[in-house]
């Protein structure tokens, strides 16, 4: 048989569709082999690279992952810590030795530190096969929220929103003079001094999302803030 | 007696008009409108999301959940009566096996994905209609799936074989009706009932029928979802 490629690359495929033929090609992520054919098993974007043939996903939930970093809410105070949601089909557990390097004395009021409600920018630490979550508060940038607003958007969308090396949401930053945190699992907390640069932040932002799988992306919204009224800090 | 032409005038191997949009709901992570002919199907997808009751909690896979449920407008008769009856049950259990084969949720344990499959209007493949809707919604919610899933009437109208019954057809005196769901690649039947009686012969041929409309729902499909992902116009 012979090696082809059926779709082109950045072509937005469906789950069975055939991707390419042959053996000369390797099935990655979100793609799967049955007999000479590659097919695609969820929608998404089809990446070429060499010979690995894999997609990008373009909607979906979030799925915790080690490593990535959260905001998540305070739902439940337990025997020592806090269960926080996710945003995802699962919950988290913030122990109390990874919460704080404060002293916490036994039998402590937990409420006193974080109560129910509050949001927390936290990093995964852990996560098992039956995808039980671990999460700290031990690294830079990792803190309770106060005051801003809070903002859902598609997780798939998120490394769009954050640009190569944090492009996009520095630009967003800088336009509208907001503090932004993008956590990995679609949520966004945006706090500015001013309500309406808030709103323009929230605005881009919903922009990015409805655009992501467009090329050109960082001229358009460089164009989107300056004539809304955004200028550069 | 011999059934000679149609009553809404198709070829006997021509299904009705097919059209499909994916996410109409935005609240839900994913969603599908499908229509087929007069038959009109939503369905929506919630998840995977935290499972309730807990007993039902699978820790190796995710549970795949549908709800079949006609609104009570869609019939052209009486109004129907809201809340889950022996019918809808049934399609519900049904549906769900249908789709189970292609949805992979081994990477999210003791969770739940909800699907629920609205009628908005119904005329006869509503069932039909309903798995498709759920499977261009499954995809769209960017659940893990193996392929797609397309559904069909198919059946027999006194001596003739019929491709897509419609409630004129399905509810005739001397008539059957055989819903078919297949995988879209493999041709796998991952539905199949009957109701009414057939000879092996005419079974066989219906079934074929069937077969040979799988790729047009399937392109339907194909275009609701590449249709939700066209260049925005500034």
């Amino acid at each position: 048989m012979t090696e082809e490629v059926k779709v082109k690359n950045r072509e937005v495929v469906i789950p069975g569709e055939t991707l390419a033929e042959g053996m000369g090609y390797l099935p990655s992520f979100g793609t799967y082999r049955e007999g000479e054919k590659i097919l695609a098993s969820r929608l998404g974007l089809v990446n070429i690279e060499g010979k690995v043939i894999k997609l990008v996903p373009l909607s979906g939930k979030y799925l915790p992952k080690r490593g990535d970093t959260i905001i998540c809410m305070v739902t439940e105070i337990l025997m020592s810590g806090w269960r926080v949601e996710t945003n995802s089909a699962y919950s988290a557990v913030l122990n109390m030795k990874d919460a704080t390097s404060e002293f916490i004395p036994k039998g402590a009021n937990l409420t006193k530190y974080f109560d129910i409600g509050d949001y927390l920018v936290a990093k995964i630490s852990n996560v098992t096969s039956q995808k039980l979550v671990d999460i700290t508060l031990k690294g830079p940038g990792l803190r309770k929220l106060y005051g801003g607003r809070i903002l859902n958007v598609s997780p798939p969308k998120v490394p769009r929103i954050i640009g190569k090396q944090g492009s996009m949401v520095s630009l967003i930053k800088q336009h509208t003079n907001c503090k932004i945190m993008v956590g990995q699992n679609g949520i966004v907390w945006i706090q500015g001094e001013d309500s309406d640069m808030e709103l323009l932040a929230v605005k881009a932002i919903k922009k990015i999302e409805q655009e992501a799988h467009m090329p050109g992306l960082t001229d358009n919204m460089q164009k989107f803030l300056t004539e809304n009224g955004g200028a550069p800090q | 007696m011999s059934y000679d032409k149609r009553k809404s005038g198709r070829d006997f191997d021509e299904p009705r008009q097919m059209d499909a949009k994916a996410g109409v709901v935005k609240r839900a992570v994913g969603s599908a409108w499908f229509k087929i002919g007069k038959t009109e199907a939503i369905a929506a997808v919630y998840g995977p999301r935290e499972l309730f009751p807990r007993f039902l909690k699978n820790p190796e896979k995710g549970v795949l959940r549908v709800n079949y449920s006609m609104m009570p407008f869609s019939s052209g008769s009486d109004r129907v009566r809201p809340g889950p009856n022996r019918r809808s049950k049934e399609i519900s259990s049904i549906a769900t096996k249908a789709l189970q084969p292609v949805v992979d949720l081994s990477d999210c344990p003791n969770s739940v994905v909800d699907v629920f499959i609205e009628m908005k209007q119904a005329d006869g493949g509503t069932r039909c209609a309903g798995i498709c809707a759920a499977s261009i919604a499954l995809a769209d919610a960017g659940i893990p799936m193996r392929d797609m899933v397309g559904a069909i009437a198919v059946g027999r109208c006194q001596d003739k074989i019929i491709m897509d019954l419609d409630y004129y057809e399905d509810s005739h005196e001397d008539g059957t009706d055989i819903p078919v769901a297949m995988l879209h690649n493999s041709k796998e039947i991952s539905l199949l009932q009957l109701d009414g009686n057939i000879s092996v012969e005419q079974f066989q041929e219906a079934i074929k029928m069937a077969q040979g409309t799988m790729d047009k729902i399937f392109e339907v499909q194909k275009a609701a979802l590449k249709g939700k992902f066209k260049p925005v116009k500034e």
